[in-house]
């Protein structure tokens, strides 16, 4: 039983790593959402010029522009499977529950690395001064693993579908609005200096959503991923 | 001593019944070839007899002596060529190997790998991408994938597609070998490629 | 069945009458909020079917993964289609009503956010399906992504009180447990949420029904 997890987990590693040689080659998911990401901080500091906005702002923006870039690459991972036809390749190799961890993985380090770049970059551009960087951080942390877990599953029913694109984002955002709003009030108290107590709740609801979301896929993903 | 059998198979897609109530039985040592006019839904059948697909009725059931091998255990001993199975475009021979071997749990052989890449005929571009292959070249690179685990189940759609005649020798070659001692299915209309069936199931539109 | 009877339709009929001329005529007008307060009548059924449809929808969509049955597909697609209507009529009178009493249409009031996320989750919903061609396919996934959106939905329970201020009166239940309304007014409401139950329940049969009937016939058509 112990021998067969880790085998499974062994070879959700295996898929994570092959996708990630895939990526490093294509660079596709990479460019969309780092010049998504760019593209639009840019936008907005420039149409707001030199004002500077309080943290009610700011928090939905910085969430606002991790939600549409996750939009714009994390779906990749599951597309490209089925537009390269090597969806059905991969089906015959391991089991579905693998695959979707490896993907999962990928997405949240995906994810991850384009927060490294671009939330310095927001933070010197918006001249926001973050009162509480722990918490602010770990709000980031957890919030960006529920948004990727909610990305990952919906790309895997998207990359069904005809439209994707267009269907990514209207199907993701009922479901990641908990971890939007909760990030969003966390990411605001955490600017203003609130302490890890006081944004307790909001790190509550992060962690058990990410926990549910990922409980779920685990569960659903065989019905989405077998024909 | 394997065994694939199929009990009263049928297939709908958009309420259109694609085939009703096939059955078959092959065990190892033994082949089966499926043909059929464009549209009967040799595909199809191959893709339920891989378990990529749920048939609408009826049951698959594969056993290895009496134990009965479920969709979660197949993935070792079972291999497939198709028009509709790629190989990763991006990566190289060896890199597309490399993976396939460790999700299967395989050593990752240089030697075994170079051995074949030259029994296909790809010997010198096993460190190429694959999106410079032509699409022969790329039919061959699916045998390497589909046979380097020595499946006990091996299943052809169109073996020779795209292939020209020292390609199709080859494969003949694989063909022959794999019915020995364990499984062959061939979906194919090709008659240099049905005689390999011992068995014959021929699907109506 | 009873329900296959016809009497029960006409007695609706004459039981929906009395209730919007009892809600109009009977019940007093509400403490505080005046005549306005009658919408709660023909308001807090609506609001409570599109949840019910909602649930109803996601049960189908269970049962149609544990059994690939076409029938449970039928039942959360109809039930998500009647919901959808009835999650509009709850947010145009409810926005209608806020327009009276707050002077403005929308407010991001928690309830007006939650009845929002469900109209958002319908849409969803219905936008997977158009973009689906296989049945089979389209009644996998729709079904997966029900289930998906009916288990985020306790989440928005715990936080969007917590971030967004009430405004919204409970109608019937206050955290002190008391029931605050009129016992006339009461009578009316317990009668209209029955009887607008009874009137959802017909609604969905006929659609499924019809549902039944479109499959038969396009069964019949591709044999």
């Amino acid at each position: 039983m112990v021998k067969r997890s880790l085998s499974f987990i062994h070879k959700a590693y295996i898929v994570f790593l092959k996708d990630l040689h895939v990526e490093f080659r294509s660079r596709y998911a990479v460019n969309a959402i780092f010049l998504f990401a760019i593209t639009t901080l840019t936008a907005i500091s420039f149409s707001i010029g030199p004002i500077r906005l309080r943290s009610e702002i700011l928090a939905p923006l910085l969430w606002i522009i991790l939600f549409f870039s996750s939009m714009s690459g994390l779906a990749h991972i599951f597309v490209r499977e089925e537009e390269q036809q090597t969806a059905d390749t991969l089906r015959l190799l391991t089991s579905p529950n693998s695959i979707f961890l490896g993907k999962w993985l990928f997405n949240i380090i995906l994810l991850f690395s384009l927060e490294v770049l671009i939330i310095p970059v927001f933070l010197a551009m918006m001249g926001v001064q973050v009162d509480s960087p722990g918490t602010f951080l770990l709000i980031i942390f957890i919030g960006s693993i529920g948004l990727a877990s909610v990305a990952t599953l919906i790309a895997a029913i998207i990359s069904q579908a005809s439209a994707k694109g267009a269907l990514f984002a209207v199907l993701s955002f009922p479901i990641s609005l908990p971890v939007l709003i909760s990030g969003i009030h966390g990411t605001q108290l955490a600017m203003d200096g609130g302490t890890f107590k006081e944004a307790i709740s909001d790190i509550q609801i992060l962690f058990s959503f990410s926990i549910v979301i990922v409980t779920l896929s685990l569960l659903l993903f065989e019905f989405i991923w077998r024909k | 001593m394997w065994t694939v059998k199929a009990q009263e198979i049928s297939q709908k897609f958009n309420q259109r019944h694609i085939f009703e109530g096939i059955s078959f039985e092959i065990q190892s040592g033994n082949s089966l070839v499926i043909t059929g006019p464009n549209g009967s839904g040799k595909t199809t059948l191959i893709k339920i007899i891989c378990q990529l697909l749920r048939p609408t009725s009826g049951h698959l059931i594969i056993k290895n002596e009496e134990n009965q091998i479920d969709a979660h255990q197949i993935y070792p001993y079972l291999g497939l060529v198709g028009p509709y199975l790629q190989l990763y475009n991006n990566l190289s021979a060896f890199e597309n190997y490399t993976f396939f071997a460790r999700i299967r749990s395989l050593p990752v052989d240089m030697k075994y790998f170079r051995q074949l890449m030259a029994q296909l005929g790809l010997k010198g571009r096993e460190f190429d991408e694959l999106r410079t292959f032509s699409s022969g070249m790329l039919q061959r690179m699916k045998y390497v994938m589909a046979i380097m685990h020595k499946p006990r189940i091996l299943i052809l759609d169109e073996p020779t597609a795209n292939l020209d005649e020292a390609g199709s020798e080859i494969v003949y070659g694989i063909m022959e070998l794999q019915k020995k001692e364990n499984i062959l299915i061939l979906a194919t209309n090709e008659p240099e490629e049905v005689k390999f069936g011992e068995k014959k199931l021929v699907l109506h539109s | 069945m009873i329900l296959d009877k016809s009497w029960w339709k006409y007695l609706l009929a004459v039981w929906m009458t009395v209730v919007i001329l009892g809600a109009f005529l009977y019940a007093p007008p509400a403490k505080g909020l005046g005549e306005t307060a009658r919408i709660i009548f023909f308001h807090v059924p609506t609001a409570w079917l599109a949840t019910l449809a909602f649930l109803i929808s996601a049960v189908g969509s269970i049962q149609y993964l544990r059994t690939q049955e076409k029938k449970y597909d039928i039942w959360a697609y109809s039930a998500a289609q009647i919901g959808l209507i009835f999650a509009i009529l709850a947010t145009v009178t409810g926005s209608i009503w806020a327009k009276k009493i707050w002077q403005s249409y929308w407010n991001w009031d928690p309830r007006e956010t939650s009845i929002f996320i469900l109209l958002l989750i319908y849409a969803a919903y219905f936008a997977l399906r158009s973009a689906i061609d296989i049945e089979e396919q389209k009644a996998k996934l729709a079904a997966v992504y029900s289930i998906i959106a009916f288990v985020t939905v306790p989440f928005f329970i715990f936080i969007i009180p917590r971030v967004y201020e009430s405004l919204h009166p409970d109608p019937l239940i206050n955290p002190e447990g008391e029931i605050k309304m009129d016992s006339r007014m009461l009578q009316v409401f317990i009668n209209s949420l029955l009887s607008f139950t009874l009137l959802f329940f017909w609604m969905l049969r006929l659609k499924i029904e019809t549902m039944k009937i479109h499959f038969k016939i396009e069964q019949s058509l591709s044999e």
